[in-house]
């Protein structure tokens, strides 16, 4: 899935990347447990989260995520963005609890991890 | 010919917690290390150097990186672990609400550190502080 479908399934709004990039997002992970995204072992992976700070992206870095959608319109401070684009992280936020963008997304075709 | 690197580590500041792990991060990749060792690397420095910043005082991180390995020393001033077999255990942790906050104290850190090193040793000294010796070998061999 691209950037461009994840924002409009969620009524997301990029907040910083770009969103007719090529590259596709297949499996995402749900979490505001930033333990839990470094367990994970895949690439190609969209960080569902609540969590807006600064570590999250730092999490991203650290797991080779390219892509953060932060639900129940969760602020991103402009830190955060500058970060995100340091390191060429795309962020996206939506109104959506993190029930409903997760469940949009994986009736969309997103894959679970497992 | 092996290369050392020095980064200091103040607790409390989750600002900056990460640019150790995010330097070291990009200077493996500038070497060519293979992505899913760089992985293991920075999930065990970036684990331990949050566990630096949310629990003690403050830490030093010295990297030593030579053609086969790479060996993380993190030696903190802090309150230290009482019970070193308890803190290794998943979903044991004594960290405090504004952690947990940031996304941490979960009690996954260590574990997540042992679960991705090829040699793993901790020590600890209540009231003084604790020390991490963390190996990885850079061509996926075994330690």
């Amino acid at each position: 899935m691209k950037v461009e479908e994840i924002c409009s399934v969620t009524n997301g709004e990029l907040v910083c990347g770009n969103a007719t990039a090529d590259r596709e997002v297949t499996h995402a992970f749900a979490s505001d447990l930033m333990s839990d995204v470094l367990t994970v072992d895949c690439s190609n992976l969209l960080l569902i989260t609540g969590l807006a700070n600064l570590q999250a992206i730092r999490t991203a870095e650290m797991s080779d995520i390219d892509c953060i959608l932060f639900v129940r319109n969760k602020s991103v401070t402009p830190e955060m963005q500058n970060l995100a684009e340091e390191l060429g992280i795309t962020l996206i936020k939506s109104p959506a609890t993190m029930f409903r963008a997760s469940g949009e997304l994986y009736r969309a075709g997103m894959k679970p991890l497992f | 010919m092996a290369m050392n690197f020095e980064y200091r580590v103040e607790g409390g500041d989750f600002t900056h917690a990460g640019y150790a792990s995010s330097q070291v991060k990009k200077m493996l990749k500038q070497l060519g290390v293979e992505s899913t060792v760089i992985k293991r690397v920075v999930v065990c420095l970036y684990e331990a150097e949050v566990n630096i910043v949310a629990h003690a005082w403050n830490g030093v991180i010295i990297i030593t990186l030579d053609a086969d390995n790479i060996l993380m020393k993190l030696t903190d001033n802090g309150p230290g672990i009482a019970d070193i077999e308890l803190a290794m255990q998943k979903g044991y942790s004594t960290a405090s609400p504004e952690v947990r906050e940031m996304g941490f104290g979960a009690g996954m850190g260590l574990p997540n550190i042992s679960a991705n090193a090829d040699r793993f040793v901790i020590t600890s000294e209540p009231g003084r502080g604790t020390s991490l010796e963390i190996t990885i070998n850079l061509n996926g061999n075994a330690v």
